[in-house]
């Protein structure tokens, strides 16, 4: 991807953040007017966390989706499709709710642990080449075992709130995150990144096929499992704060490809981006729901997300191969 | 005559017994045997790969030791597989192959050497298996790399560009390469190879030039089939 369009995608990173800052934009100038450290607390307090939630979960959404993807050498692979979302959430649910965790930290380690519990999963069953079937399959039972246990847990739960609170949390939400919570999903996500950056090489040279990669000197074994953990760990410690967003692994490194004329690797910062630039929309978007009511993020993600993937899907079935 | 590359106690367990094998500078290397018998195991053991033990010296290199942009200089592989893992543009693909070049023009220099100019621009997936097959030939030989291990490069390829690609396989040997390369036809082996590895369940059944691994006898033991006038028959 040339320079100029990386600048022009962190441009539109910043000015979806900026914008998230300030929208609903007539609320602010009132407010500052009436009370300008109220005013400074809502910015600082409240809308500068949530944007920077959407702006890395979306980053690492995308980074992930695109190294994972990569990995198994599929375009459909992605942190919500091959299970590892629902994982997360079933292991911060635990954490949280059947272990007594209260602590941010707790929480996101359940959600680590669940995502690296459900990756590895997918890879004892699919295996590392998967079919796209098999690949789907294999997703969705982890996801339907995962969903299942949620529920359960939920239900089992020693808290009666457990279902009503799980649920603004679970279908992702990006509202009143603290500062700490921030820090738990960004630490992570970022060193996550920055993990799937440096792994560029190695991932584009699997396009040639695993054993000329291997022949190149690349350690594919090592490779494999370190994608998965930082995947884990990344996707794991967010889903922890902001729940399960999907889509977005899917969308932005399918997009990021086009930029890169198909280099699986080279894809993974743009996926970055756009990730960000996605996720950071759809939370400015959530906020024009009717003043009274509150659209889950993660169901924005969905209604657009669901149908792009229908429509890979079907692309897939028609040509040789996308 | 300088040794490319040495290999000592090289073996995949349950796949191929512990060889030492060398190979010289400026030397074609035909590798024969049947289905099964452990030509690709060779190969993967000869390029280190995961699975594989024993110690592989380059170029009086240790292989292990390399880092890959130093690697490609000195070994290039080419599995048996010609799928498609990502629709990439043959020009793309080819560079992947060569870590570290900044247009030095290798890329186009081995396209335009294997007559597959018009392919750069072309999509892996819209290509037809023998039009891969020549854009994978040429990813290993963009690196010019001292050690070339081919695994069947004439499989899927019409006859003239079986001829092509093996006198281009002598092109580089000429150059200083050792090429090792899996095959099946039996006749080309005997014709293109200065020396001819037959392989059977997971050992070296023969080593030598081609009239000797290639005798009637040999042949008959190993692969159960003979020749009678101008036709091979099962024995």
């Amino acid at each position: 991807m040339k320079p100029n369009l990386y600048l022009l995608f962190a441009l539109l990173v910043l000015g979806l953040a900026g914008a998230s800052l300030t929208i609903p934009l007539h609320a602010l100038p009132e407010l500052f007017a009436a009370d300008p450290e109220l005013a400074w607390i809502v910015v600082a307090e409240l809308r500068l966390p949530r944007a920077m939630l959407a702006l890395v979960y979306g980053a690492v959404l995308g980074a992930s989706g695109a190294a994972i993807q990569a990995l198994f050498a599929n375009p459909l692979a992605s942190p919500d499709i091959t299970g590892a979302t629902g994982g997360a959430a079933f292991g911060a649910v635990i954490a949280a709710y059947m272990l007594g965790f209260a602590s941010p930290f707790g929480i996101a380690l359940g959600g680590v642990a669940g995502a690296a519990i459900a990756l590895a999963l997918l890879l004892m069953l699919a295996g590392p080449r998967a079919e796209t079937a098999t690949l789907l399959l294999a997703g969705i039972a982890i996801s339907a075992i995962a969903g299942a246990g949620t529920a359960l847990a939920l239900a089992l739960a020693p808290s009666p709130f457990a279902f009503y609170d799980a649920y603004a949390w679970l279908m992702g939400s990006l509202v009143d995150r603290s500062l700490p919570q921030l820090a738990f999903a960004a630490i992570p996500a970022l060193a996550a990144i920055a993990y799937f950056a440096r792994c560029a090489p190695a991932l584009d040279r699997l396009a040639l096929g695993e054993d000329v990669a291997e022949a190149m000197g690349y350690d594919i074994v090592t490779l494999r499992r370190t994608v998965i953990i930082a995947t884990a760990i990344g996707v794991g410690a967010a889903v922890s704060v902001c729940g399960a967003v999907g889509f977005i692994g899917l969308v932005g490194p399918v997009i990021a490809r086009r930029l890169t004329a198909g280099h699986p690797g080279r894809a993974i910062l743009p996926a970055a981006l756009i990730g960000a630039a996605l996720l950071l929309a759809a939370d400015i978007a959530v906020r024009f729901a009717p003043p009274d009511r509150s659209v889950p993020i993660g169901v924005l993600t969905a209604i657009i997300g669901a149908p792009f993937f229908l429509w890979l899907v079907a692309r897939m079935r028609w040509s040789v191969r996308p | 005559m300088s040794a490319r590359l040495v290999a000592k106690g090289v073996a995949i367990p349950n796949r191929l017994a512990p060889c030492d094998l060398a190979f010289d500078a400026g030397t074609v290397t035909m590798l024969v045997g049947p289905n099964g018998a452990g030509k690709t195991s060779l190969l993967h053991a000869l390029a280190g790969l995961s699975g594989s033990t024993g110690s592989l010296v380059v170029d009086g290199e240790r292989l292990a030791a390399m880092s890959p942009a130093r690697r490609v200089r000195h070994i290039a592989f080419l599995g048996a597989s010609r799928e498609v893992r990502w629709p990439l543009k043959a020009l793309d693909f080819i560079a992947l192959g060569v870590p570290g070049d900044t247009g030095s023009g290798r890329v186009d220099a081995v396209l335009r050497s294997l007559d597959a100019k018009e392919l750069a621009e072309r999509r892996l997936d819209h290509l037809s298996t023998g039009e891969r097959s020549r854009v994978m030939i040429a990813r290993a030989l963009a690196p010019q790399a001292s050690a070339l291990l081919l695994d069947e490069p004439c499989a899927n390829l019409d006859p003239k560009w079986q001829l092509t690609i093996l006198a281009r396989l002598r092109a580089e040997a000429d150059a200083g390469a050792a090429v090792i390369v899996s095959i099946h036809d039996l006749e080309l082996a005997r014709q293109h190879g200065d020396r001819v590895i037959a392989i059977d369940a997971g050992r070296i059944a023969a080593d030598g030039p081609p009239e000797e691994t290639l005798s009637e006898e040999r042949v008959a033991a190993i692969f159960g089939v003979a020749r009678e006038g101008e036709r091979w028959v099962r024995v």
